[in-house]
Parts: structure tokens; C-alpha cells; sequence
């Protein structure tokens, strides 16, 4: 039975291990930014969750009592990690910002909803002007 | 065995640590060099997770914690203060 906890620890390490390396190596391989994002914040969170596990398995094993202090780590990167992914991810987009004259016209009375305020939306929109220069505040 | 799994998991995590600071002094735009840091401070919890379990000791689990907590902190500080201006307006 020990044995069996000792194999399941090992695993548990192991695994957590090769997803944080994969989630490193992820950040030097990919082309830009946007592609970049999905390599820390999936596969280097599951790694870290795997980790944890294992400590929690490992410190029941030893002690003989459960620790709480694993799970509410768990719960804090599970839960922030997404939202660092979108802040990072919007910080790009303000620095990279386009003007969207690219994109062709939209025959209709408002522009393209990134760049303009669409139809009965509240005046206060992006933090620029649409490509049709006519953004009335 | 757990002691080998151990070592792989400091190997692991050292290596990904370096990959990281590769990426933060290589890193062309400033949000990937956040994201480096960011991904740098998920490491070290693993490395503090390791190094409590090869010490057998619950000592490290609230300065992991404060880590993570950081470091969310600080990433979404700096993510504001690049969209704002401002971290409090």
C-alpha cells in the first residue's frame, strides 16, 4: 500500500514536472504574443496543479492529515490565471492598436464594433476614434 | 522513488526557470516579458512545493501562498498601468 501511494506520488510529480517544462518551452517557441499566451496559462497551470496534488498526497501519506493550505493555492491560480491571460492579452491589444481602415465598409449606420461604438451602445466606447473619423462624444 | 521523481522536478523546474529568463531578456514587446515573469513566479511555487516535500516539512506552504498571490498583484498592476496610465484612479 505504501508502495502504491510512493507510485502515485512519483507520478504526480513527474507529470506536474513535464507540463511546466512544456509550458516553458511553449513560451520560447511560439511566433508572437497572442500564440505565446496559451503556453503558460494552460499547460504551466495544470503542471502546478499537478504539484500540489501531489504535496497534498504526499503531506497525507506523512502525517496522517489533510492540509488545506494546497487546495486554497489551487483555487487562487485557478482562478487568477485567466484573468492574468485577458489583462495581458488587452495590454497587447492597446499597445498594437490598429486604426481599421483595412476592413471594408459595413453598410450598415454604425462601423465595426471593435472600433466603433455600436448601435444603441452608450457614447463612451474604445479610447479612440473608428476609422470613419465621425466617433461624436 | 519519490526522492528520483524529486530530482526530475527540481531538474524541471530549474530548466523552465532559465527558458523563462531567456524570454525576459530576449522578449520583443513588453507584456511578453510580464508574461515571462509571471510564468517565472509559477515556477518558483513549484520549486518551494518540491523543496517542502524533500524537507518534510508544511513551513513553506504560506510563503508559497504570498507568492502567488504576488504575483497576481503585481501582473495585474502592471497590465493596468499599461492600459490606464494609472493603477488607481
Amino acid at each position: 500500500m505504501a508502495f502504491l501511494f510512493d507510485l502515485l506520488i512519483a507520478f504526480l510529480i513527474v507529470v506536474g514536472s513535464v507540463f511546466l517544462l512544456v509550458g516553458s518551452a511553449g513560451l520560447i517557441k511560439l511566433r508572437d504574443l497572442m500564440t505565446r499566451l496559451h503556453a503558460p496559462t494552460k499547460a504551466t497551470t495544470l503542471g502546478i496543479g499537478s504539484v500540489l496534488l501531489a504535496s497534498m498526497v504526499h503531506f497525507i501519506v506523512v502525517r496522517g492529515a489533510v492540509s488545506v493550505h494546497e487546495i486554497l493555492i489551487m483555487v487562487f491560480l485557478f482562478l487568477t490565471a485567466p484573468v492574468t491571460a485577458h489583462f495581458v492579452a488587452k495590454a497587447h491589444l492597446h499597445e498594437h492598436m490598429r486604426d481599421g481602415s483595412e476592413l471594408p465598409p459595413t453598410e450598415r449606420d454604425s462601423g465595426w464594433s471593435t472600433f466603433d461604438p455600436g448601435p444603441g451602445a452608450p457614447g463612451e466606447s474604445g479610447t479612440r476614434p473608428g476609422p470613419r473619423g465621425d466617433a461624436e462624444d | 522513488m519519490i526522492g528520483y521523481a524529486l530530482l526530475f522536478g527540481f531538474f524541471a523546474a530549474s530548466l523552465a526557470l532559465v527558458l523563462n529568463i531567456w524570454r525576459l531578456v530576449a522578449g520583443p514587446t513588453l507584456m511578453d516579458r510580464v508574461l515571462a515573469f509571471d510564468t517565472m513566479v509559477i515556477n518558483v511555487i513549484a520549486l518551494i512545493m518540491f523543496w517542502g516535500m524533500q524537507q518534510e516539512t508544511t513551513l513553506y506552504f504560506e510563503s508559497a501562498l504570498l507568492l502567488s498571490m504576488f504575483g497576481f498583484i503585481s501582473t495585474v498592476a502592471f497590465c493596468r498601468f499599461r492600459l490606464r496610465g494609472d493603477i488607481i484612479e
